[in-house]
């Protein structure tokens, strides 16, 4: 009982993040240049919305410090760095031009890692046959592209 | 008799055969999703958006509806035989129906689930046939004041409801209003919160959010938990049919949980869970072994099973009459109408009947194809669960960010749809609820403009707000369910309890 009563610092770091959610709303709003209009104008609204978020997160400080965040189990650190990190080099291959099939191979691989695969090579071939398949699906029979580099040309 | 006729068009509509197709595609997917866990009919629908952007409107929305009446039979399938609902609104078939599973009666547990979710389905779609024209009849006085009152109930019950904590709901919703704002106003053609980035400029993609929430929140949410789980499949034993007496036990159940989830579901209250949980707590009261309870009685599967459906009809009526989606379902498929460029609401009956006494019509199809093909095939649809956990969701990560990669193929935008994801994921992992955020994004726009447009009307006089009888009422009921929560504190212990 004692123990789920304390001060929740995770909860608090939510806070201080709403917080500064609120200050960006309000600083964009302040900063924006217009002539007035009849009624309001696209200004009153994100004030609102600032002023609601700000006490939000004096609401959310609140359950935080009086320890009223829910429980938490223990996480695998391991799995959200891998799942995280898949996406950060899909992001890169498309960003390169690397091409739609290479980025899903290595997306599907490092997914399926986290969930307790080992088999990386298996994984990343699995992946390239779903990479092609979805592609030539698109491209050519739904005609929506998709971002081609070297490999997706040649098919 | 109009509504009848109207019907009857429709239904002339939805048996051409393309809709036919597009119904039962729906609702193979939609059971298939329901199913499985990690995909639900919301994030199915947002997945399916980018791809149907050049499909045939009417026929995208019918296999949208499928899909949601597809979702709510498929989750009662895996709440039976694994612990584990795929949907929340099936939280409390699982309760009893895994038990009964257990004890070898699940095929009488997934049969009174499918039978009863028919018999919900269909009248709750009757029910759309009658309450809607007649609230259309209503909304189509409504003035811009009155529509943005509307919203604030929405808004209100959407975010007070999810979740326990209405702290939790309002903030979820305030994330979603403030991401509504990012982009360019449309009145005065000002940037908000763009900081200058071009991608920003178009504003936030529903998709985007959804897709990042729903499915890398959930991915990311169950691969860090995955050491603590077990789950196990309980293969269906026995006949899958009904005796006479579970006949007589399920019937009142199924007619009992129809009418907690249709008012429920279609007043802008939201959430398919609340129903269920009313129709189980009904059903142990008046059960005559309430002994059962707890170790497999059927009525605690039967009425949940009709609420949760009754629901998912319910909330097509708001959605349609006046544009207010009150779950994450019903807020994807406005999405959908939106990307046709319609707006759901009093001028759509005026102007596109076909279009929407054509979806309605398909509701009554696809329930009916629900309870033909899912009861034969429950065998193939178990097998689904035997794929392994790791490629389903390495899957369901390939298409979900397949999805943005073809609709926006930028830097931007997949960092976005990452950040969304680790979003869900905080917000799972503290229990915020995800729903209020998306709905916050696609209505917060819309009640800001009505709102400025009534300021506009009335030369800036904010009492405009409060001289509409039918705004002044919808504000009080906004502010009411507003405070209620706080006051009444002991409303989420009660709902612990009766879990």
């Amino acid at each position: 009982m004692d123990e789920s009563r304390r001060p929740d610092a995770a909860g608090m770091v939510i806070a201080a993040v709403l917080m500064l959610i609120a200050l960006v709303v309000f600083w964009d709003t302040n900063s924006l240049q217009l002539a007035t209009t009849y009624g309001i104008g696209p200004k009153a609204m994100p004030y609102v919305i600032a002023f609601g978020l700000a006490a939000l997160a004096v609401g959310n400080f609140w359950l935080a410090w009086q320890g009223d965040f829910p429980d938490r189990e223990s996480l695998d650190p391991t799995a959200i760095a891998l799942i995280l990190g898949g996406l950060a080099a899909l992001i890169a291959i498309i960003g390169l031009g690397g091409g739609f099939i290479p980025a899903t191979a290595i997306l599907f691989a490092a997914t399926a890692t986290a969930f307790g695969r080992r088999a990386i090579v298996t994984d990343l071939i699995i992946g390239a046959i779903l990479g092609i398949a979805v592609f030539l699906l698109f491209d050519k029979l739904l005609t929506l592209s998709l971002p081609a580099g070297p490999i997706e040309r040649l098919l | 008799m109009d509504a009848f006729n109207a019907l009857l068009h429709g239904l002339s509509i939805a048996t051409q055969p393309w809709n036919l197709l597009y119904a039962l595609v729906g609702v193979l997917l939609g059971t298939a999703v329901g199913v499985l866990p990690g995909i639900g009919p919301a994030l199915t629908v947002a997945l399916l958006l980018p791809i149907t952007f050049k499909l045939d409107p009417g026929g995208s929305l019918i296999m949208f509806a499928g899909i949601y009446y597809g979702g709510m039979y498929g989750g009662s399938t895996t709440s039976i035989l694994i612990n584990t609902p795929g949907e929340s609104a099936s939280m409390v078939t699982a309760l009893e129906g895994n038990k009964m599973a257990k004890a070898g009666r699940g095929g009488p547990a997934l049969a009174t689930a499918a039978i009863g979710s028919f018999v919900a389905g269909t009248i709750a779609t009757l029910g759309i046939v009658f309450l809607a024209p007649w609230l259309v009849n209503i909304a189509v006085n409504f003035g811009p004041e009155d529509y943005f009152a509307l919203m604030c109930v929405a808004f209100v019950t959407v975010s007070a409801t999810f979740g326990d904590s209405p702290v939790r709901g309002l903030t979820s919703l305030f994330i979603g209003l403030a991401l509504g704002l990012v982009g360019i106003d449309k009145l005065t053609g000002q940037a908000r919160l763009a900081f200058g980035v071009p991608d920003l400029l178009d504003g936030v993609e529903v998709t985007t959010l959804a897709v990042g929430l729903f499915a890398l929140g959930e991915a990311l949410f169950v691969a860090s938990r995955r050491h603590l789980v077990e789950e196990k499949l309980e293969a269906v034993r026995g006949s899958l049919w009904m005796t006479a007496q579970d006949w007589k036990r399920s019937f009142w159940p199924w007619i009992r949980g129809t009418l907690f989830g249709f008012p429920i579901g279609a007043l802008p209250a939201g959430g398919a869970e609340i129903p269920t949980f009313l129709s189980y707590s009904t059903e142990k009261r008046l059960a005559k072994h309430p002994e059962e309870f707890g170790h497999g009685a059927i009525e605690g599967v039967a009425g949940p099973e009709a609420a949760n459906n009754a629901s998912a009809a319910g909330t097509l009526v708001p959605l349609l009459t006046l544009g207010l989606p009150t779950s994450a379902t019903a807020a994807m498929m406005l999405a959908g109408f939106q990307q046709y460029g319609l707006n759901p609401g009093p001028l759509l009956f005026a102007e596109r009947p076909d279009l929407v006494w054509g979806l309605i019509a398909s509701l009554f199809i696809a329930n009916t194809m629900l309870l033909v093909l899912n009861l034969p095939l429950v065998g193939l649809w178990v097998r689904l669960l035997s794929i392994p956990q790791p490629w389903l969701y390495a899957g369901i990560l390939v298409f979900a960010t397949m999805g943005t990669i073809a609709a926006k193929p930028s830097v931007v935008e997949l960092s976005m749809l990452a950040a969304f994801g680790v979003m869900g994921f905080v917000m799972r992992r503290f229990d915020y609820p995800v729903a209020p955020v998306v709905v916050g994004l696609i209505l917060g726009p819309v009640a800001e403009a009505q709102l400025r447009r009534a300021l506009q009307i009335s030369l800036g006089d904010p009492m405009v707000l409060l001289q509409s009888p039918m705004s002044a009422t919808l504000l009080g009921i906004a502010l009411l369910a507003l405070i209620a929560p706080f006051v009444l504190k002991g409303m989420s212990r009660f709902k612990a309890n009766e879990g």
